[in-house]
């Protein structure tokens, strides 16, 4: 019996394209009648912002016909994959949801791209997401919301609610994000998906359109834990394209879910518990804990003291880098440019009119912390308080700790158009952010399901320490089931 | 520059900023070349059009070349270097910021000696660090009408800033700081250092103070100077500026000025938009650049000879003057060939002669660069070698020198077929001898009346009428014999 | 530190933003709503930090000066907004507008 890709894991599907089993083409056009069913379109739940159905499925065909049989011998053969929009692809357009790159279409390709279609995936879409990654509910898409699957009046989080809704929709196994500050993990938790944000410098970033650059990763969506891993293992690894890219072995990240849990020792961070934390996520959270106890780990309750720093911190630097990065959007060699009085005016016109407000407070608050007399008041401040975030995990860590379990996020998703103020969207990210700041892997999982909505547990590790923070969650998973229901 | 005869006398104070360009095949974060007059814009990839996602990474060549100059420079390589972001809009800044060195530069505290002072001592300008940063695009503002249009080859070129000390006194020290360095900039292989070309750049900040005050007065920075004289006069003008606005009661503004070669004059450059806030914070795309010491020291043990080296190792070795050293390190091509010549020649003196007289003339007219001169070192050592032995006249081996840089061939060959080679056989030189004895009867009269001089007007006669080709000495010593023989005569008849 | 309209006014410039009048107001609000949350900052002891510390072998990787060029897999046209003869073109700078008669059209005014 064939499994349709709803049910269909990444490791199955492409099991079966590689033996002959199944066609990459039927996967793809699976995947399309799918997003089709579930009304994934710009009238429906607002998925993708870019698709082109004609070159996927020829894509698909060159994978079935072996026209380069390493795609078709490869660890993703066939598999139909979702990218999010800020990711450079060569026939899709990338826009980064803004409207400044409306139809933009990268001649160079982002170096996890490339490894996943040389692994053999199938390109089925450009997912939706917050205008240059910034926003916590893909509501800040220039191109429209994107609406949660599982609760179509929910937000499905972001800034990669594209990504994280193609997944749980069913339509792929698998798909690609970024996270600055939480946005593969926030959007996995809210909708029900498996994210993982490596260690900084393990994927490299080139072609990844920057948001703010010491906190930006190229994260991974799956069903499952082990589609997570096998998307990460495929990659990973160093790349010379990108100075920040680290040259460390990428180990069989698959062969985590057989690491036994006896000896393994997990941290229950109190500042991720607070009081007035969701019961419902709490709950959640500790029934996690107690699987892991049952399977042989230790529990000890340790401390994270400058956890309350990490937002301030966070929303100092990554708009200050921000401001910086976005300078390039000018409108002098692509991009939409608008017209206005001489070249000042084709800046402004261009700028205003291209970013959306949210884009338009992080550069202008980043500017300021930057600008004359600010710097030191805010930006260095706020690099040495990270410095201080980083040394609490190191301290961890260094105590005999191996990996730290945590809410993914302090409520599940919310109504559309139910957080407006800016700085409570921010805290969306509370528990999240700090391990961007710190560079550490972390990841989602679901480990439950309430009143409709998923609550997602965060697994965070030392650096490098992928392989030990998929043991833990692959125990998780076997233990509540995947998706947190058995 | 101190001066004229005034209440309080003023004085001059500058500092220079060089900007070289790094003598490496592709820019510094991105591997497109380098090189000039592709078509606009075809020298031109992701990063350096910062495509959406691009990220640069640092040429290794760039850093050892940047490395290089900071060490022929005397300064401290320091083992960890930042680039950070100046943040400034302008189209042929791709980025909106420009990717330079500036709290953690890669070498601070060097120094450069521009001669002597008067008491003996060396005349040295503190070099107050020097950065790597990268150039930006070009902009043409009158090729297409109410467009500016953008070239950004030029963007992402590896340059080197070298900052000096506010330590020159006079716009000629200012000039001959720039010689100095261009020099060793070039003899350390790091740049062509061609003011002309661009590839090396100077500003000039420049202010005047009471002579003897410690405190530096307000300065204005003279920028678009394209020649080493260009930067003595345009400081020079600037100073009388400055000086003339103090004596009329009138204060110093801060500016930047251009200089106008055409016009002998510095005027205000149109401000750049907006205010200058420029924003700097460290690169998250770069990690801090770390050198080991191991490294440092391998370039420095690389480090060519640099010119002040070679002045006092060509003094030594080949008996030249301190000048004639100057003139012949002028480039690291010449002092090269002056050294083939002199080498293989033996006598370092008429090797000196040679290459400062009649090879320098001959560049100078011809136009032409010594690398590139057709008189390979070794047939200039051999022609010396036909003067030394006395085979051609030097007057005749200024003939074959000039057939030579036409392509004449061998020096021994000309000489054959010109019939320059000298001739010694006494039988020839007497019969010469006796015609112009017997010409000049006059002149030979009142040479044995002791008129001494005349010996040398009867030597030139007899080279007349030899066609040059006589040998002077042995037919001045036949004369001189000749004359005795003479005078011996009348005393015992 | 509060946030003025003048400050959002300057930072707007800065950044190259056109803004209309009531923005302004409504940003600076904004803005320090956003920044009192970060005063939290300002209390956290540092003084241990040094931000130039660094570890061993955190030196950036560098790339070899022979590599060859990084392409493009379409024309520079396909994307550029104004294009002519290979140039980028911008509406031609205020500070140029009499190019023709100006003697260092090129210079660079950094």
């Amino acid at each position: 019996m064939r499994d349709a890709p709803m049910q269909l894991t990444a490791a199955l599907a492409s099991r079966q394209v590689g033996q002959g089993e199944r066609s990459a083409g039927a996967n793809v056009d699976d995947a399309f009648a799918i997003a089709d069913a579930a009304r994934a379109g710009r009238e429906g739940l607002n998925i993708f912002l870019g698709v082109d159905r004609t070159w996927s499925r020829a894509e698909a065909e060159r994978v079935d016909r072996g026209e380069a049989p390493e795609r078709k011998q490869g660890v993703l053969a066939g598999v139909p994959v979702a990218l999010k929009d800020n990711l450079a692809t060569l026939h899709l357009p990338t826009t980064c949801g803004s409207r400044l790159l409306e139809g933009y279409v990268s001649p160079f390709e982002a170096t996890a791209v490339r490894r996943l279609r040389e692994a053999g995936a199938i390109i089925v879409g450009k997912t939706n997401m917050d205008e240059f990654a910034m926003g916590s509910s893909t509501e800040y898409s220039a191109y429209g919301p994107t609406r949660n699957p599982l609760a179509p009046t929910r937000v499905p989080g972001g800034s990669s609610g594209g990504s994280a809704a193609a997944v749980a929709a069913g339509i792929v196994p698998l798909a690609l994000g970024s996270e600055t500050g939480g946005s593969v993990r926030q959007p996995a938790a809210f909708c029900g998906v498996t994210g993982i944000k490596p260690t900084y410098g393990r994927v490299s970033r080139y072609g990844l359109i920057a948001y703010a650059s010491s906190l930006d990763h190229v994260g991974v969506l799956g069903r499952t834990v082990d589609d997570a891993a096998l998307g990460l293992q495929v990659i990973a690894g160093y790349d010379p394209r990108d100075a920040t890219s680290v040259d460390v072995p990428v180990p069989d990240y698959r062969s985590a879910a057989a690491s036994p849990m006896s000896g393994v020792v997990i941290g229950r961070p109190s500042e991720y518990y607070p009081e007035s934390l969701d019961p419902r996520i709490r709950d959640a959270c500790e029934a996690a804990l107690d699987a892991l106890r049952e399977a042989g780990a230790e529990v000890r309750d340790v401390s994270l003291p400058h956890t309350a720093l990490a937002i301030p911190a966070y929303y100092i630097v990554a708009p200050a880098e921000a401001s910086s990065n976005l300078a390039r959007f000018d409108g002098v060699r692509y991009g939409r440019r608008g017209e206005g009085d001489g070249l000042r005016g084709m800046y402004e016109a261009t700028r205003s009119r291209g970013f959306g407000a949210e884009v338009m407070r992080r550069i202008l608050l980043g500017t300021y912390v930057l600008s004359a007399g600010y710097y030191d008041a805010y930006y260095r401040k706020a690099m040495e308080v990270r410095r201080l975030i980083a040394g609490d995990f190191a301290t961890v860590f260094a105590s005999g700790v191996h990996a730290l379990l945590t809410p993914t996020t302090p409520t599940p998703a919310f109504t559309l158009g139910a957080v407006s103020d800016p700085y409570e969207m921010y805290l969306s990210d509370i528990f999240t952010v700090t391990a961007n700041l710190a560079g550490v892997p972390a990841m989602s999982l679901p480990v439950g399901i309430v009143d409709g909505l998923p609550i997602g547990a965060q697994v965070i590790a030392p650096h490098f320490g992928e392989h030990t923070m998929l043991g833990v969650a692959y125990a998780i998973e076997r233990a509540l089931g995947a998706g947190g229901t058995p | 520059m101190t001066a004229r005869t005034r209440e309080t006398a003023l004085e001059l104070v500058v500092g220079l900023e060089v900007h070289v360009q790094l003598k490496t095949r592709t820019k510094i974060f991105c591997s497109c070349p380098t090189g000039f007059g592709a078509p606009p814009n075809a020298n031109t990839c992701p990063v350096c059009l910062a495509l959406p996602g691009a990220l640069p990474v640092l040429n290794a060549h760039a850093v050892q070349l940047a490395v290089t100059a900071a060490l022929a420079l005397d300064c401290t390589v320091h083992h960890t270097s930042v680039f950070a972001r100046k943040h400034y809009f302008y189209p042929d800044l791709p980025k909106g910021y420009q990717i330079s060195q500036f709290d953690q530069p890669i070498a601070t505290g060097g120094r450069l000696v521009i001669g002597e002072r008067a008491d003996g001592t060396a005349h040295v300008i503190g070099v107050t660090r020097a950065h790597m940063e990268e150039d930006a695009g070009k902009s043409v503002h009158d090729r297409f009408p109410a467009r500016s249009a953008i070239d950004l080859n030029r963007a992402g070129t590896p340059l080197v800033e070298i900052v000096s000390e506010p330590d020159l006194r006079t716009a000629a020290e200012a000039r001959e700081y720039c010689v100095r360095l261009k020099e060793i900039l070039e003899y350390a292989g790091v740049s062509d250092a061609n003011m002309e070309e661009g590839s090396l750049r100077v500003d000039a900040n420049v202010s005047v103070r009471p002579l003897g005050s410690p405190t530096l007065g307000t300065k204005t920075e003279i920028k678009n100077m394209n020649s080493f004289s260009g930067v003595e006069r345009a400081i020079a003008v600037e100073f009388e500026r400055q000086c003339g606005l103090l004596d009329a009661g009138e204060v110093i503004v801060q500016q930047t000025l251009l200089w106008d070669a055409d016009r002998q004059e510095v005027r205000p450059a149109r401000s750049k938009e907006g205010s200058h806030d420029y924003r700097y914070f460290p690169d998250p795309d770069l990690p801090p650049l770390v050198l080991s010491s191991a490294y440092i020291e391998a370039q420095r043990a690389a480090l060519p000879e640099l010119p002040a080296a070679r002045r006092a190792r060509l003094q030594a070795n080949f008996g030249v003057s301190a000048y004639e050293a100057g003139v012949l390190t002028a480039s690291r091509a010449l002092a090269d060939y002056f050294e083939e010549v002199a080498s293989a020649h033996g006598d370092g003196k008429l090797a000196a002669n040679w290459v400062m007289g009649e090879l320098l003339a001959y560049l100078n007219t011809a136009g032409v660069d010594v690398a590139h001169v057709g008189v390979p070192s070794v047939e200039l050592a051999a022609l010396l070698g036909l003067v030394s032995d006395g085979t051609v006249s030097n007057s005749a081996a200024k003939r074959i020198f000039v057939r030579m840089t036409e392509g004449g061939g061998a020096p021994a060959a000309i000489a054959e077929r010109e019939g320059l080679i000298q001739v010694r056989d006494d039988q020839a030189l007497e019969a010469w001898i006796d015609e112009v004895w017997n010409a000049h009867p006059e002149e030979t009269r009142r040479l044995e009346e002791g008129e001494k001089k005349l010996l040398g007007v009867l030597v030139g006669a007899v080279m007349k009428r030899s066609g040059g080709r006589a040998d002077p000495r042995r037919v001045s010593q036949l004369l001189a014999e000749r004359l005795a023989e003479r005078l011996a005569a009348q005393q015992d008849p | 530190m509060a946030v003025s309209e003048d400050d959002v006014r300057h930072v707007a410039a800065l950044a190259r933003v056109g803004l209309e009048p009531e923005r302004v107001r409504l940003l600076a609000t904004e803005l320090n709503g956003i920044l009192s949350h970060m005063d939290v900052l300002s209390a956290a002891d540092t003084s241990a930090i040094d931000l130039h510390a660094r570890g061993e072998g955190d030196g950036m990787p560098l790339r070899g000066d022979a590599d060859p060029q990084l392409r493009l897999a379409r024309p520079r046209e396909t994307f550029a907004p104004e294009m002519r003869a290979g140039f980028f073109l911008v509406p031609r700078l205020a500070t140029h507008e009499n190019a023709a008669e100006d003697a260092c059209a090129t210079h660079r005014c950094s």
